[in-house]
């Protein structure tokens, strides 16, 4: 191996995001249209617009958060009496139940995951931003956590899918899904967008840019 | 020796051409490369399993809840019909992705993948469909939703007697399955296969 070991980029290759063939990049600026020679994806140096697009998504994120944890995730009517539920008082109701490991599973997919993915997203994007030579390699093992972990959040939604399909005991009982609900979906699903538009090569680019 | 370039860092790493073995980036540790025997083979079967399992998931009872005299039986899409009916259309439609649509796309295009290359029969755009496969793949949510049957289970275990049907069996070994079928593919492999320019 050569050494120092060096990057696609500073050789002037293009790794294709779908099919990770290297593919020589033209010398012109003409780096718009290009696409994979096997596959056909669209190849870019590094993902278009990544800090903008990741930042947009997380603010958007961060936003709809509050709307999912204040208001009812669930409404439950149990003849006559209707009880709200939000998702953290389903979490105190398991606790209060004895239920602790139903209760932990729902703390961390529903609370703490989402939390902490947008926490790191930040990190990210500000340390990208700033430049920072600050442990590259665990940032990286972050980004890639956050993708993993981020679809787990989705549990409450189905959660709450198989409650409304199994509680329609005639007047004795109904539950129906309360709005946070969609926002709770919306920021699984915007989290998991901006997870997928950082790109973690820019991690990296600030340490060789700086050598 | 075959150069590839590392997905979260752009480090140029170079392995060996048949290697019986993971490698990861020599610098930021991601997987490059997970050796796979038999992917074609494996994956297929799986698959097929896979599509069966989800015929039986879907056509056979789901849950079905005892309380004083009312029974409420359900199938699996019976909550996405639910939600539909309160109007959450949106909530609904992702639901019926997640756990329905995407995982059966995941099947059917695994299936139009595998088999041709089998046999060598012709697939016309199956370089295009592995791409959506590669792009769909964290949309397709089944464990999740298993997860949420335990938890619902708990849930409501306090306040009626719940039976669980074929269905949640079938869809339990579906997630099994379904996870074996994709861990068993070889993309570098079926990318390499899949080149036309050859």
């Amino acid at each position: 191996m050569s050494s120092p070991p060096a990057t696609a980029r500073q050789l002037g290759l293009l790794s294709c995001h779908d099919c990770h063939l290297l593919a020589t990049a033209p010398t012109s600026a003409a780096h718009d249209h290009l696409v994979c020679p096997r596959c056909g994806a669209p190849l870019h140096e590094r993902k278009p617009n990544s800090l903008a697009r990741t930042w947009a998504l997380v603010v958007a994120a961060t936003i709809l958060y509050i709307p999912a944890n204040v208001l009812p995730m669930t409404i439950t009517s149990t003849l006559g009496t209707v009880q709200v539920d939000t998702i953290m008082s389903g979490v105190i109701y398991f606790i209060h139940s004895g239920s602790w490991a139903i209760a932990s599973v729902i703390f961390i997919a529903s609370i703490f995951v989402p939390l902490a993915k947008l926490l790191i997203l930040v990190t990210l994007l500000l340390t990208v931003q700033f430049r920072s030579h600050w442990h590259p390699k665990d940032r990286t093992a972050l980004y890639r956590l956050t993708e993993v972990v981020g679809r787990w959040s989705m549990l409450d939604v189905y959660v709450v899918t198989i409650l409304v399909a199994l509680v329609k005991l005639g007047a004795v009982a109904t539950i129906e899904a309360g709005p946070a609900a969609v926002y709770f979906a919306t920021v699984v699903v915007i989290t998991m967008i901006a997870a997928e538009s950082f790109d973690p090569r820019l991690i990296w680019d600030a340490l060789e840019e700086d050598a | 020796m075959h150069v590839v370039a590392c997905h979260d860092c752009d480090l140029l790493n170079q392995f060996p051409d048949k290697a019986a073995a993971t490698l990861l980036c020599a610098r930021c540790g991601a997987v490059l490369y997970r050796h796979r025997p038999d992917s074609i083979d494996r994956s297929l079967a799986l698959t097929l399993g896979a599509l069966i399992l989800f015929i039986v998931a879907l056509s056979f009872p789901f849950l079905a809840m005892k309380s004083g005299g009312f029974v409420q039986e359900t199938r699996l899409l019976t909550g996405i019909r639910e939600l539909w009916r309160q109007q959450l259309y949106g909530l609904a439609t992702l639901v019926l992705l997640t756990c329905v649509l995407v995982p059966l796309g995941q099947i059917a295009g695994l299936l139009y993948l595998l088999a041709p290359l089998k046999w060598d029969l012709p697939a016309p755009h199956a370089i295009r469909v592995f791409r959506l496969l590669r792009h769909v793949a964290p949309w397709g949510m089944l464990e999740i939703f298993m997860l949420g049957i335990l938890v619902a289970l708990v849930k409501l275990g306090k306040m009626a007697t719940i039976v669980p049907g074929i269905s949640v069996f079938a869809f339990g070994l579906l997630v099994l399955v379904m996870a074996a079928a994709i861990s068993a593919l070889d993309p570098p492999l079926l990318w390499d296969r899949l080149d036309r320019r050859r």
